[in-house]
C-alpha cells in the first residue's frame, strides 16, 4: 500500500475538508451579492463527493484493504453506502435551508459551511478503524452542530438549546473518551481490530472491560438520544432553527449507527453477551418513552423529537441479532434519515419570517392551502408510523424480523405495541392537515428547488416502499 | 387476452387511475367523475374477463403471477385466485362502480374523494389476490390510509373520533398478525402461503398463531367484542364509504380466516372452534338484539352487519369437529359454502341498505328513524326497493340473504340442535329489526313536514338500486353459478383444514 493509493481512497474526505476551507474563505471575502455562489458550491461539493464515493463500484468491484493510514481509516461497502446517504440527506437539507433562511432574512452561508464540515466529520466517523479517528470525527460533527444550533443568536430559545446541546454533548464526549481510555488500558490498543482480538482473549467478566463498556455505551446513548440519556434532545429540537434541526435530526443518525457498529461489532463483538442486554433495555425504554410522550406534545418539533427517540429505539433493536440485525438497522437508519429530513424540511418550508411553523395549528387545513405538500407530509408521517406500503414499514419489518430471529419475540411484541401508540400522533398530523379547516386561506407558494426537494423526500417514501427490493439488497450486499 | 397479467391490471389500473384523478384541478370536477366511472367500469369488465377464463373444476390457484419483489427477504409479488377469491373480486369491482355513482354529488374536493376510492379498490383487490403473506399484509394495511381519509374528510360531525378509532383498532389488531407472519417466515424461509400450508407446527405454535390471526381478522370482520369501531365508523362515514366498508372491507376479515387461520393452523382452529362458535353466536343473537333498539338507521344497519358476519364465522368453524367424519362431509361443505355465499350476499344487501339510507340522508340530512314516517307516500319507487332489500336483509327465501343463512343453519343442526336454534333466531331478529325500521320510516302518517317535500329517486339512484336488486334476486333464486364457482375451492379448503400439522 503506497501513499498514492491511500490518498485516492480518502479523496472524498480530502475534497470535503478542502471545500469547507474554501467556502470559509469565500464567505469572508466574497462580496455580498455573490454569496449565492457558496450555496451552489456546497451543493456541487456534496454531489461530487457522492459520485466519487460511488465511482469505484460503478467502474468495477473494488477490494478494499483491511485498513489504511496505519490502521486509522477503513473503507468498506457499508461505510460507502452510509456516506452516500449522508451526502444525499445533507444535499436535501441544504436545499430546504436556502428557502428557510431567505424567509427569515438571515445569512445562510454559515449554515452551508457548517453542514459541509459536519458531513466531513460524519464521513470520518463512518470510516473510523481506530478509536481516535472515531473520536475526531465525532467531535468535528458535534462542534459544527453546536455552532449551527446557535445560529440565531438573537433568539433566546436557540441559544439556550445550543448551550444545553453543548454541555450535554461535552458530558457525552467525556464519557466516551473515558470509556475509550479504559478500553485502551485493558487491551493496550486503540485499533478496533486489535481490540477485538484482545477482548476475545480476556475473560468476559473482566471488570475493567465492563467498566469501559458501560462508559462507551452511555456516551453513545447520549449522542444518539436513547432513553434514559435523552433529556437534552427535545429541548434542542424545539429551540434550534428548523433548518438546522432537519439536518442534525437526520444524517447524524446514520453516522450514529456507524459508530455503534464500529465500536460494538468491529471492536467489542466478543462481548456481545454483555452489551446486548444493555442495548435491549435502551431500545425498549426509547421506544416506550418516545412514543408515549410524543402523544402529549402539541408542538410538532417536540413531537418529532420524541418520535426520533422512538426511532432510535428501533435502530437499537436491530443491534441485538447478528449480521441480519445490523443490516436491518442500517436499512432503518438510511430510510429514517430520509424521512426525518423530509418531515423537518416541510416544517421549515411552512415557516414564515420570525415565526417557525411548529405547532399543530400551523399545519391546519394544509390540504386546502397546498394539497401537494399535504400529501407529501402525509406520506412522510405514514412512513414514520410504519404503515405499508411506505418504506418505514419495511424498515420496521426488517428490524422486527431480526429481533424475532434472535429469539426476542417479547421485545418485538413490545415494539409493535409502541408502534401502534406511535401511529396515533402521526395520524394526528394527517388529521389536522386534512380534516381541520385552515385559519388563513393563503396558498403556499414555494420556489422550484424546494418543491423538487420535498417531492423527492415524499415520493421516495412510497417508491422505496413499493420497490423495497433494491435498497434492501444493497444493504445486504454492503454488510456481507 | 388470456396472456395478460389480468390480476395485476385489476390492482394497478384503479391505483393509476386514482393518481391521475387526484392531480386533476378543482375546476375539472366533471372530468374527475367520468374518468373514475370509466376506470371502475373497465375494471369491472376486466373482472368479468377473469370469470370467463376461470376454470370451475380446478381447486388450485389460477391466473398466477409470480416475480421476485424483495429478494433480501424472499418476498414475492405472487398473485392468484381460487373459486373463493373470484366471487369476492367480482363483487368488489361491481360495488365500486356503484360507489363512484353514490359519490357523484360530493362537492368538497371530489377529485381527492374519488382518488381515495380508486386506490382503495386496488388495495382490496390486491388482498383477495395475494398469495404471498407479506404482499397480503401490505395490501391489508394499505387500505387503512384511504379509508382513514374518506371517513375523516367527508364524514359526519364526529368523524375525527370515528376515523381514529377505526384506524387504531385495525392497526392494533394487525400488528400481532405481523409478528405471527414473521415467525412463520423465519420458520419456513418463505412468505408463500402454499409453503405455510404444508409446514408442520406444534400445537402451542398453532394456538399462538391462531390467536394472532384472530385478533387481526376479528377486528376487521368484526366479531363481538371487538366490533365497537364499526358502528362509529359507519355512522360517520359518507354513504360511499359506508358502502365499501360494509360490502367489501368486512369480507376481508372473513377471507383472512379462509386464507390464513383454517389452512395454516388447522389443529388450533379445531381446538379453538368452540371459542369462535361462541363469539359468532353472541354476534348473531346479542348484536341482533342491540340492532333492535337503535334509533339511527346507519347504526342499525351496522349492527345488523355484525350480526350477519357472525354467520360467516359460524359457518367456517361450526363443523370443524366433523372434519374426520366421512358421513358429515356434505354438511361441512354446506357450512363453509354457506359462509362464502353469506359474504357475497351480505356484500350486495348491505351495500343496497347503505345506499338507501344515503338516498334519504341526501334529501333530509338526518339518519334518525324518528324524523321519518310515511316516506312511502311521497317516494313510492324508493319504497319498493327499500322493502325488497329489507326482505333480503331479513333472509326471506328467494333473496340472496336466505341462501347463505339457510346453508349455515342447516349445517349447524349437525353440530347440535341448540346451536342451530340460536343461529336460527337471526331469521326472527333480522326480520324484526329490519322490518320494524322500514315500517317506522316508510309507512304510517307523515308527521314531519320535511318528508312531504321529498322527491322520489332519480335515474342515477334507480340504476344503482336496480343493479343490486337484480343480483340479490338472481343469487336468491338461482345460486348455482356462484356455488359451482367455489365448489372445488371449498372442498380444497376443507382438505387443508382436515390435514393435521402435528407430529
Amino acid at each position: 500500500m503506497n501513499w498514492y493509493q491511500a490518498l485516492t481512497m480518502i479523496l472524498p474526505e480530502i475534497i470535503m475538508l478542502a471545500m469547507a476551507c474554501v467556502l470559509l474563505m469565500l464567505q469572508a471575502f466574497l462580496p455580498e451579492r455573490r454569496k449565492g455562489l457558496i450555496h451552489i458550491l456546497a451543493l456541487v461539493t456534496l454531489a461530487l463527493v457522492a459520485i466519487l464515493t460511488m465511482r469505484p463500484y460503478l467502474v468495477g468491484s473494488p477490494v478494499w484493504p483491511e485498513s489504511i493510514l496505519q490502521g486509522a481509516f477503513v473503507r468498506d461497502r457499508a461505510g460507502d453506502l452510509m456516506k452516500v446517504f449522508v451526502e444525499i440527506v445533507a444535499f436535501l437539507a441544504l436545499v430546504y435551508g436556502k428557502q428557510y433562511f431567505r424567509v427569515w432574512q438571515e445569512k445562510a452561508e454559515d449554515f452551508y459551511i457548517l453542514v459541509i464540515l459536519s458531513v466531513f466529520g460524519m464521513m470520518v466517523m463512518i470510516s473510523a478503524a481506530n478509536l481516535l479517528t472515531l473520536y475526531l470525527g465525532l467531535e468535528t460533527l458535534a462542534l459544527a452542530s453546536y455552532a449551527a444550533v446557535a445560529m440565531f443568536r438573537k433568539i433566546g430559545l436557540s441559544v439556550e438549546a445550543a448551550v444545553k446541546y453543548f454541555v450535554m454533548g461535552a458530558v457525552a464526549s467525556g464519557m466516551l473518551l473515558y470509556g475509550m481510555s479504559l478500553l485502551y488500558g485493558a487491551t493496550g490498543s486503540l485499533q478496533l481490530s486489535e481490540i477485538r482480538t484482545a477482548v476475545a482473549a480476556l475473560p468476559a467478566h473482566d471488570p475493567l472491560l465492563l467498566l469501559a463498556l458501560v462508559f462507551l455505551l452511555v456516551g453513545l446513548a447520549f449522542k444518539l438520544g436513547a432513553v434514559p440519556f435523552h433529556m437534552w434532545l427535545p429541548d434542542v429540537y424545539e429551540g434550534a432553527p428548523a433548518a438546522v434541526m432537519s439536518f442534525i435530526a437526520s444524517a447524524p443518525k446514520i453516522a450514529g449507527f456507524a459508530i455503534l457498529y464500529r465500536v460494538l461489532v468491529d471492536g467489542l463483538a466478543p462481548m456481545a453477551g454483555q452489551w446486548q442486554g444493555i442495548v435491549a433495555l435502551l431500545a425498549l425504554l426509547s421506544m416506550g418513552l418516545g412514543n408515549v410522550v410524543a402523544i402529549a406534545q402539541s408542538n410538532v418539533k417536540r413531537m418529532l423529537a420524541y418520535s426520533t427517540i422512538s426511532h432510535v429505539g428501533f435502530l437499537l433493536l436491530g443491534m441485538l441479532s447478528g449480521t441480519a440485525g445490523y443490516t436491518a438497522s442500517l436499512f432503518y437508519a438510511l430510510t429514517y434519515a430520509l424521512m426525518s429530513v423530509g418531515a423537518f424540511g416541510l416544517l421549515m418550508l411552512l415557516s414564515a419570517r420570525g415565526q417557525e411553523a411548529e405547532t399543530l395549528d400551523d399545519l391546519k387545513g394544509l390540504n386546502q392551502r397546498a394539497p401537494w405538500l399535504a400529501l407529501m407530509m402525509a406520506f412522510l408521517m405514514a412512513s414514520m408510523a410504519g404503515v405499508p406500503p411506505f418504506v418505514g414499514f419495511f424498515g420496521k419489518l426488517y428490524v422486527l424480523q431480526s429481533a424475532v430471529e434472535a429469539g426476542q419475540i417479547w421485545l418485538a411484541i413490545a415494539a409493535v405495541l409502541f408502534a401502534v401508540m406511535g401511529a396515533y400522533y402521526y395520524l394526528r398530523v394527517i388529521k389536522v392537515m386534512y380534516f381541520d379547516a385552515s385559519e388563513n386561506e393563503q396558498f403556499v407558494s414555494l420556489p422550484l428547488d424546494a418543491q423538487a426537494a420535498i417531492s423527492i423526500s415524499g415520493t421516495a417514501q412510497l417508491l422505496l416502499g413499493v420497490f423495497a427490493g433494491p435498497l434492501m439488497s444493497l444493504c445486504v450486499w454492503a454488510m456481507s | 387476452m388470456n396472456n395478460w397479467p389480468l390480476l395485476s391490471l385489476l390492482i394497478w389500473l384503479p391505483m393509476v387511475g386514482g393518481l391521475v384523478v387526484m392531480f386533476l384541478r378543482d375546476e375539472r370536477q366533471g372530468l374527475a367523475r367520468w374518468l373514475s366511472l370509466l376506470v371502475t367500469v373497465v375494471v369491472f369488465l376486466l373482472s368479468l374477463q377473469l370469470w370467463a377464463g376461470f376454470d370451475n373444476q380446478q381447486a388450485g390457484m389460477q391466473f398466477v403471477e409470480q416475480v421476485a419483489w424483495v429478494p433480501a427477504i424472499q418476498a414475492q409479488y405472487h398473485l392468484g385466485i381460487d373459486g373463493i377469491a373470484l366471487p369476492l373480486i367480482l363483487m368488489t369491482t361491481l360495488v365500486m362502480v356503484l360507489v363512484v355513482l353514490a359519490g357523484w354529488h360530493v362537492e368538497r374536493r371530489i377529485e381527492q374523494f374519488l382518488a381515495a376510492f380508486l386506490m382503495l379498490e386496488g388495495f382490496m383487490i390486491g388482498v383477495f389476490c395475494a398469495l404471498d403473506a407479506l404482499l397480503f399484509y401490505v395490501f391489508f394495511e394499505g387500505m387503512l390510509i384511504p379509508m382513514f381519509l374518506i371517513i375523516g374528510i367527508w364524514g359526519g360531525p364526529n368523524r375525527v373520533y370515528a376515523t381514529l378509532k377505526f384506524f387504531l383498532y385495525t392497526f392494533f389488531g394487525s400488528v400481532f398478525m405481523l409478528i405471527g407472519l414473521i415467525y412463520l417466515y423465519l420458520k419456513t424461509g418463505s412468505w408463500a402461503l402454499s409453503d405455510w400450508y404444508v409446514e408442520p407446527l406444534n400445537m402451542q405454535e398453532q394456538i399462538w398463531l391462531f390467536l394472532a390471526f384472530l385478533l387481526a381478522f376479528a377486528v376487521k370482520i368484526p366479531m363481538w367484542p371487538v366490533h365497537t369501531w364499526l358502528p362509529d365508523a359507519h355512522v360517520e362515514a359518507p354513504t360511499a364509504g359506508s358502502v365499501v366498508l360494509a360490502a367489501v372491507m368486512l369480507k376481508i376479515g372473513g377471507f383472512g380466516f379462509i386464507r390464513f387461520s383454517l389452512p395454516v393452523t388447522p389443529d388450533a382452529s379445531q381446538e379453538l372452534a368452540w371459542l369462535m362458535i361462541t363469539l359468532s353466536l353472541i354476534a348473531v343473537v346479542y348484536v341482533g338484539l342491540v340492532a333492535l333498539v337503535q334509533a339511527d338507521m346507519k347504526k342499525l344497519i351496522a349492527y345488523s352487519s355484525i350480526s350477519h358476519m357472525g354467520f360467516v364465522t359460524l359457518g367456517l368453524f361450526v363443523l370443524l369437529g366433523a372434519l374426520a367424519d366421512p358421513a358429515r362431509q356434505d354438511a361441512l361443505r354446506l357450512a363453509m359454502g354457506g359462509a362464502v355465499v353469506q359474504m357475497i350476499s351480505h356484500g350486495f344487501v348491505s351495500a343496497a341498505m347503505f345506499l338507501g339510507v344515503g338516498v334519504l340522508y341526501d334529501r333530509m340530512h338526518t339518519r334518525m328513524i324518528k324524523d321519518y314516517g310515511g316516506v312511502a307516500q311521497v317516494m313510492p319507487w324508493f319504497t319498493l326497493f327499500a322493502v325488497f332489500f329489507a326482505m333480503a336483509n331479513s333472509g326471506l327465501p328467494g333473496t340472496s340473504g336466505f341462501v347463505g343463512e339457510f346453508m349455515v343453519i342447516l349445517a349447524s343442526f349437525q353440530a347440535g340442535f341448540w346451536l342451530a336454534f340460536l343461529a336460527a333466531t337471526t331469521l326472527i331478529l333480522g326480520a324484526a329489526y329490519t322490518l320494524w325500521m322500514v315500517k317506522r320510516v316508510m309507512f304510517g302518517e307523515i308527521h314531519n313536514p320535511e318528508v312531504k317535500k321529498l322527491e322520489d329517486i332519480g335515474s342515477r339512484e334507480a340504476v344503482m338500486l336496480t343493479v343490486l336488486a337484480v343480483l340479490v334476486l338472481a343469487i336468491g333464486v338461482w345460486p348455482e353459478p356462484l356455488l359451482d364457482m367455489m365448489n372445488a375451492s371449498v372442498t380444497h379448503l376443507i382438505e387443508l383444514a382436515a390435514h393435521s400439522k402435528l407430529g
